[in-house]
């Protein structure tokens, strides 16, 4: 799918933008703090309900402004889709589709599908396992929508029973006995059904991407190092991925086994949310060894890798690149531009014109003082 | 900050559930401008709410008397018990018209965020009315979220030895629309939740 036209009502540092957008590469060029991340932002929220930049609402509004909205008209298969979205922090936002009123803003996702690359991007490899584990859930979600709802029932789990363990160990300290663990059963039992459907899961998501990741890292890197991804997790390796109802019984195995030391520290020490996605270059972990190119092109790897297996699943995302050049060698930057150049539809934005290699011809565009003038 | 009388009335309205701080104030000046017969109307409703209405001895209920009208009516089979939250899945569930039996209501959920177990719900008044024997089966009818799954599955842990049979609403797609206007998250885990016919 592609973007055709785009239009911005205050949304960050645009009081009102229109512009007109085709297939192919699209170059977004101007200095420091213009408003080319802003636009990709957009675009974002209206693929995502959420920005990868901020977690509230209010910095998206522009200062002074009450509320945002963001328009664009979306060509999918040669159909048209109008999607717009109005942005009121503190309150729920409201959504249309082709002027009809939406009953749920959630009911536009898919609407525009986007794959972004951005800067804060370095944490998913330098980062906590936590930014690991929600770059694999929020592909899932992307990928089978059933997700969105198996990752919150697991979180609510989580969250009910860490509760319930803590005032057992708190009971336990001023002696009150135990009464209160009768119900731990029942929350171990819940833990491991959503915590197994959550588990298979990731285990194929990461399998999945494992074979697309590697590729677009050699691809980047000109074959300097493999790139390899392994799903680890607080069960062990080898999980039977296909087999549900086996990986519930495993979990409540660990859970077994775990629970004295659990009511002991107050917290579920097993399960899905404890899990990490090890990445590796050559023999050595990513993390703490990979030089900043060189966690940069992991990074992009990754979320090139997510564009794939989407691209795969029939409907093919625009491809958003914020400032991707700047951090990369000459030769990398050929690559990737050569590797993009099959999307349909690439936005990419740059601070210095000559940091895009030649061969990505295609649109450009000057972004100045929230001004976007296409130039070629 | 207002003076006295009109102060005190948007302070209690703004301890309501759901009542932010405007709309305490925007109902505060209404009652205010209210006919003083209508203002009476509500106070003595509000009087009446709490001396009038008890819970039933039986089933708990809201009731005017020892026993709810459900509990009291002969007519409803005392076989089969439906297990709900709060007195208004009673409501919802007798419009719907379906339902003979006699009710329990829980009065919560098993929710150890708040600190309510199953000593904080009427669990073992449950485990009394089922005593007896004459209930030949209970339909776990708590609310389909995380809280309300637990609680049934707690309960049925419990009640299920005692030889009783043991039912879950069925929950996914809403029935009546079309397959198409279901959100896909609640239509990709009715997929994935799909059951033999
Ligand atoms: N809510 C807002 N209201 C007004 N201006 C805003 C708002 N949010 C951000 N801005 C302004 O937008 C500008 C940042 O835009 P953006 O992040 O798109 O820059 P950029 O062109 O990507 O720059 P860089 O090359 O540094 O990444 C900043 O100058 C910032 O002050
Ligand atoms: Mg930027
Ligand atoms: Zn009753």
């Amino acid at each position: 799918m592609h973007a055709r036209h785009l239009e911005l009502i205050d949304f960050r540092s645009y009081e009102k933008l229109t512009i007109e957008l085709e297939a192919g590469p699209s170059v977004f060029v101007g200095p420091n703090g213009q408003g080319k991340t802003n636009l990709l932002e957009a675009l974002g929220y209206v693929a995502t309900l959420g920005s990868h930049r901020v977690a509230a609402d209010a910095p998206l509004v522009r200062s002074g402004a009450e509320r945002a909205i963001v328009r664009s008209t979306v060509v999918n298969d040669a159909r048209e889709l109008l999607v717009e979205l109005e942005i009121v922090p503190g309150k729920a936002n409201r959504a249309r589709l082709n002027r009809a009123p939406a009953t749920r803003p959630r009911d536009i996702l898919g609407a525009l599908r986007m794959v972004l690359f951005a800067p804060e991007d370095l944490s998913l490899v330098r980062g906590d396992p936590a930014e690991r584990r929600r770059f694999l859930d929020e592909l899932l979600v992307a990928r089978q929508p059933r997700y969105a709802g198996v990752r919150s029932d697991y979180e609510r789990v989580v969250k009910q029973r860490n509760a319930l363990l803590r005032t057992a160990y708190l009971s336990r300290k001023t002696g009150a006995g135990s009464r209160d663990l009768s119900t731990l059963d029942v929350w171990d039992n819940h833990l491991a059904q959503h915590g197994a459907e959550l588990l298979a899961g990731r285990l194929e998501l990461a399998a999945e991407l494992r074979a697309p990741m590697s590729r677009a890292y050699e691809a980047v890197s000109q074959g300097k190092g493999h790139a390899d991804m392994a799903y680890s997790s607080s069960l062990g390796d080898d999980l039977p991925a296909a087999n549900r109802s086996l990986l519930t019984a495993q979990l409540l195995e660990a859970l077994a086994q775990a629970r004295t030391q659990e009511i002991e520290r107050g917290v579920t020490l097993v399960g899905p949310h404890r899990d990490e996605l090890k990445l590796t270059l050559g023999d050595l972990p990513v993390k703490g060894y990979a030089s900043h190119g060189e966690s940069w092109s992991y990074a992009l790897a990754m979320r090139l890798a997510s564009f794939d297996l989407l691209r795969a699943g029939g409907i093919e995302p625009i491809l958003a690149l914020d400032d991707v050049f700047a951090e990369l060698d000459t030769g990398r930057r050929e690559r990737l531009a050569e590797l993009v150049s099959t999307a349909e539809q690439t936005l990419v934005t740059c601070a210095v014109a000559g940091d895009v290699p030649a061969a990505l011809q295609g649109a450009r565009y000057d972004v100045h003082e929230g001004e976007v003038r296409r130039v070629l | 900050m207002y003076e006295g009388a009109i102060q005190d009335l948007i302070d209690e309205l703004g301890q309501l559930p759901g009542i932010g701080p405007k709309s305490a104030q925007r109902l505060a000046f209404h009652i205010l401008s209210a006919d003083p017969a209508d203002v009476h109307r509500l106070a003595g409703a509000l009087n009446r709410v709490k001396e009038l209405v008890r819970f039933c001895n039986l089933c708990f209920n809201v009731a005017e008397s020892d026993t709810c009208r459900i509990c009291r009516d002969p007519r409803r089979g005392t076989e089969v018990i439906c297990v709900v939250e709060e007195p208004k899945d009673v409501v919802a569930i007798e419009k719907t018209g379906e339902f003979r039996g006699r009710y329990h209501v829980l009065g919560g959920a098993i929710n150890p965020l708040e600190g309510i177990g199953p000593d904080q719900l009427r669990v073992r008044e449950l485990l009394t009315r089922l005593r007896d024997g004459e209930v030949k089966e209970l339909i776990l009818a708590t609310d389909p979220n995380t809280e309300g799954e637990a609680t049934a599955t707690y309960l049925a842990l419990l009640i299920k030895p005692m030889g009783l049979s043991v039912t879950r609403l069925a929950s996914g797609l809403p029935v009546g629309g079309d397959l198409e206007y279901a959100d896909e998250i609640t239509l990709g885990r009715a997929f994935e939740g799909r059951r033999a016919l």
